[in-house]
């Protein structure tokens, strides 16, 4: 990759400014093509059709990709049943070994992984390396080390079943590490899986097949069937699968709600959010300002659970949006591979016209709109973060998930207003509050309604916490014992 | 958070803490001062510090990636902003002279190295190392002297005013003073205040200007960073024009994070009082990797107005002969290793 239509020179001041420190793409061997990962090998599409994935931060086109279709969903389903049974009753802890042996080959090529992510996806390498890679092995470690304390999982079920094949649909925004949330616990618990990639990023979980291999993990365990929104939904629908989960749009997820109905499927769903950051007067000002950034600048905004509406006390708005901007000046947008960018490419065309899109609506429906000054590259997708003010909870851009780095600031008065405006949403996956006072915090924490509630911090990820929404966020929960559930017959 | 005053329009209108204009604009927040209960709910009232948040941001710009062009940069700009310091009881005037020579010439292999900001020693070295710096041609080294009782800082106010007068009058052109951290735990908050004026008063020349005044916190005996916070500001208010984490006599001294927290404390003093203050971290600093960092942070905290010998201070010993040593590998390609850079 070039680097030098990359790299920008903004940053903090003129006099200290940074010089490129590209990582290498060359820990990644790329190879011009991939299949489909099933029953152990791969394999071409039946039908013989691929698709192209594409560098979001260049253009580049990365490899051709087998596309799955129905035929192919047929199969891997059909090798996960022949699995499932030999799988199943091994003994917990030697489940647990693969696990464990996953987990550990994963570390050792974490630097490879990082890169391929931020190659695939577009995200900033310095956010693959220190959180999506030790996020992935740490799920794997977490639930290795419970596949053999199956008992204890769900109160009530000293003996728990799996469920059987377990099909498995993520999003792009984090590949590898939702990938991680869907199948360690899936093979812990002693299912099989039939896992889609999302059609943008179906590199790294091809590389986890490799994984997969280099682990010795039985044939047919794990399959990987790269593919559009057509081979998700036949996935889901076949009948061979026992249990779905999603990770995606809340319009897709209602989809696949409505084609389980009435099936014996157990099903869990984590969709869209618009989570309030909530900041009261008394809140720890510069650690705030931290946070609000991570909340909605944190892997450009591609996050479900992104503070993406800003509740300010309407007593401290004026300060804290003169810190947020210097702040938000400071925010390092470019190359991906770049050690010191802090926001990446936008993920797809697709995806930037619908930021796009959304933000137009902003300003067309009053509200006032800023950037920092900020050189964007010539080619790939991106978009400046984005800052709205005089934002009311009429405005879309406070209604509808943006899913890009675009910041919508709305203020309240007291506390009940506070709580009132962030339950206002149909959503309810995550909130944050900042306050130095612990009382308040508590009070106000246990009156959201949304499945994770961060205090004085945000965006923070933990494998033995479980994670989940309220609403048309979804249902079921991942991570920590609570995400074993999902996978066991209780 | 305390509406203290309206914020400076032109912040290129800010003055520094040194400049006659920076006591009128200090008096108009002479209020805050009136009274030690005034001045408790005003410390009281800052914004509050998020430890965990505070120390997650230190940690995430230490992972800034500082290479070639910028790293030469910062190198040589590391170099320019140290206090080289003795401050042990063993010191000798032979011991002042070679770090004199030292700071003045810090790389005999490559004049164009940066002379170090100041030589830090006790007042009673302050004459020899006066003369000691002007025979190795670097008279525009400054000389910092600690005083007022340095490092405990338990003392009569006589004793550390003497100790601050006699400094001066030896010719050191800044004081590094310490607080009275006993006072400032008790709550005694005026009295720490009153303390700095007066060794500020003390600074004092006969022909008008005075020796710059440092203040150390230590911040390992302040402990919580909200103190640490409280005093930053309580000492830009008593007039400090440098403030200073530590002595390097304690058990934790610099840290990124709680010289994250004095740079913001010195960034929002300026927006809202139009006086600049500098930073010194000291204590702990020893290698060029890690003072790389400390200039991240200044970087992208305080930002341009603090990249200068002038508001940022490394009060350190052994750090020079490491960046010397990356400046070297830098300009070569070779590690040469601690033969190739002098002992003092």
């Amino acid at each position: 990759m070039s680097d030098s239509n990359q790299s920008t020179t903004q940053g903090a001041g003129r006099l200290f400014a940074y010089a490129p420190a590209p990582e290498s793409r060359a820990i990644v061997d790329l190879a011009p093509s991939y299949g489909l990962f099933v029953d152990g090998e791969f394999t071409e599409a039946a039908d013989g059709r691929v698709f192209t994935s594409v560098s979001p931060s260049s253009e580049e086109v990365l490899a051709e990709v087998a596309r799955a279709g129905e035929a192919d969903v047929d199969r891997a389903v059909a090798a996960a049943r022949r699995a499932f049974g030999p799988w199943s009753a091994l003994p917990g802890a030697e489940r647990g070994k693969y696990l464990f042996r996953i987990a550990r080959i994963l570390q050792e090529r974490s630097r490879e992984l990082a890169v391929l992510e931020s190659l695939d996806n577009g995200k900033p390498i310095r956010e693959t390396r220190d959180v999506d890679l030790p996020l992935v092995a740490a799920h794997f470690f977490y639930y290795a080390g419970w596949a053999d304390k199956l008992g204890y999982a769900v109160p009530g079920h000293p003996d728990p079943k799996p469920l059987g094949v377990a099909g498995q649909v993520i999003p792009w925004n984090f590949p590898l590490l939702m990938l991680a949330w869907k199948v360690a616990p899936a093979l812990a618990a002693g299912n099989t899986v039939v896992l889609k990639p999302a059609e943008t990023t179906p590199l790294s979980a091809l590389f986890f097949a490799d994984v997969c291999r280099q682990a010795g993990l039985p044939r047919g365990v794990v399959n990987i069937l790269p593919g559009y929104g057509d081979a998700g939904a036949a996935l889901v629908a076949h009948d061979g699968v026992d249990k779905v989960a999603f990770t995606g749009s809340t319009e897709v997820g209602k989809a696949i709600a409505r084609s389980v109905a009435g099936t014996r499927k157990k099903v869990t769903l984590e969709l869209g959010g618009k989570a309030a950051n909530i900041v009261f007067d008394d809140a720890p000002v510069d650690q705030a300002v931290e946070g609000i950034v991570n909340g909605i600048f944190f892997n450009q905004g591609h996050v479900c659970c992104a503070g993406s509406r800003l509740l300010v006390q309407e007593s401290v708005r004026d300060e804290l949006l003169d810190a947020l901007k210097r702040r938000m000046a400071t925010l390092r947008v470019g190359d991906p591979l770049d050690k010191n960018t802090d926001v990446g490419a936008i993920n797809s065309a697709e995806q930037l016209a619908r930021i796009t899109e959304l933000a137009q609506a902003g300003e067309a429906e009053g509200a006032e709109r800023w950037s920092p000054a900020c050189e964007l590259p010539s080619s790939g997708y991106w978009f400046a973060p984005t800052l709205f003010t005089g934002v009311t909870q009429a405005h879309r851009i406070a209604r509808e998930e943006i899913f890009g780095p675009v910041l919508s600031v709305l203020t309240f008065r007291t506390p009940e207003e506070a709580v009132a405006k962030a339950n206002n949403t149909p959503y309810g996956l995550s909130a944050g509050i900042w306050s130095e006072k612990g009382s308040r915090i508590l009070a106000v924490a246990g009156r959201l309604r949304a499945g994770v509630v961060w205090a004085n911090t945000f965006n923070k990820f933990d494998p033995t916490s479980p994670f989940g929404g309220y609403k048309e966020s979804g249902h079921g929960r991942e991570g920590g014992r609570h995400g074993l559930e999902a996978y066991l017959d209780v | 958070m305390p509406s203290i005053a309206p914020p400076t329009d032109d912040e290129s209108a800010a003055v520094p803490a040194y400049a006659p204009e920076a006591d009128a604009r200090r008096a108009t927040l002479d209020d805050v001062a009136a009274s030690d209960q005034a001045l408790r709910r005003f410390l009281h009232g800052l914004p509050g510090v998020d430890a965990v948040g505070l120390e997650a941001r230190a940690a995430a710009l230490g992972t800034r990636s500082i290479k070639t062009t910028a790293k030469a940069y910062a190198l040589d700009l590391a170099v320019s902003m140290i206090d080289l310091t003795t401050l042990e009881g063993a010191d000798t005037p032979g011991k002042v002279r070679a770090l004199c020579a030292k700071g003045v010439h810090p790389d005999p292999l490559d004049r164009s190295t940066p002379k170090v900001a100041a030589i830090c020693v006790y007042g009673d070295m302050v004459a020899t190392a006066k003369e000691a710096l002007a025979a190795a041609g670097g008279a525009d080294v400054h000389v910092a002297a600690v005083a007022t009782a340095f490092p405990s800082g338990r003392a009569a106010r006589g004793v550390k005013l003497a100790d601050t007068a006699e400094a001066v009058a030896a010719g050191a052109d800044e004081i590094d003073m310490v607080i009275d951290r006993g006072a400032f735990l008790a709550g005694r908050y005026l009295e720490v205040f009153e303390e700095i004026r007066a060794v500020k008063a003390a600074c004092a020349r006969p022909d008008g200007t005075a020796a710059h005044l440092k203040v150390i916190f230590e911040n390992g005996e302040l402990s919580t960073y909200d103190n640490i916070r409280r005093c930053s500001w309580l000492a830009m208010l008593a007039g400090a024009d440098f403030i200073k984490t530590s002595t390097g006599k304690v058990a934790v001294n610099a840290t990124p994070a709680n010289t994250l927290l004095m740079l913001e404390a010195v960034r929002d003093f300026r927006r809202d009082v139009g006086v600049q203050v500098g930073v010194k971290p000291a204590g702990g600093i020893r290698t060029a990797k890690d003072a790389v960092k400390y200039l991240v942070l200044v970087n992208e905290t305080a930002g341009d107005a603090w990249l200068s010998p002038d508001w940022f201070r490394f009060g350190a010993s052994s750090l020079l002969n490491d960046l010397l040593m990356q400046r070297q590998k830098l300009r070569t390609g070779r590690y040469s290793g601690p033969d190739y850079v002098t002992v003092d």
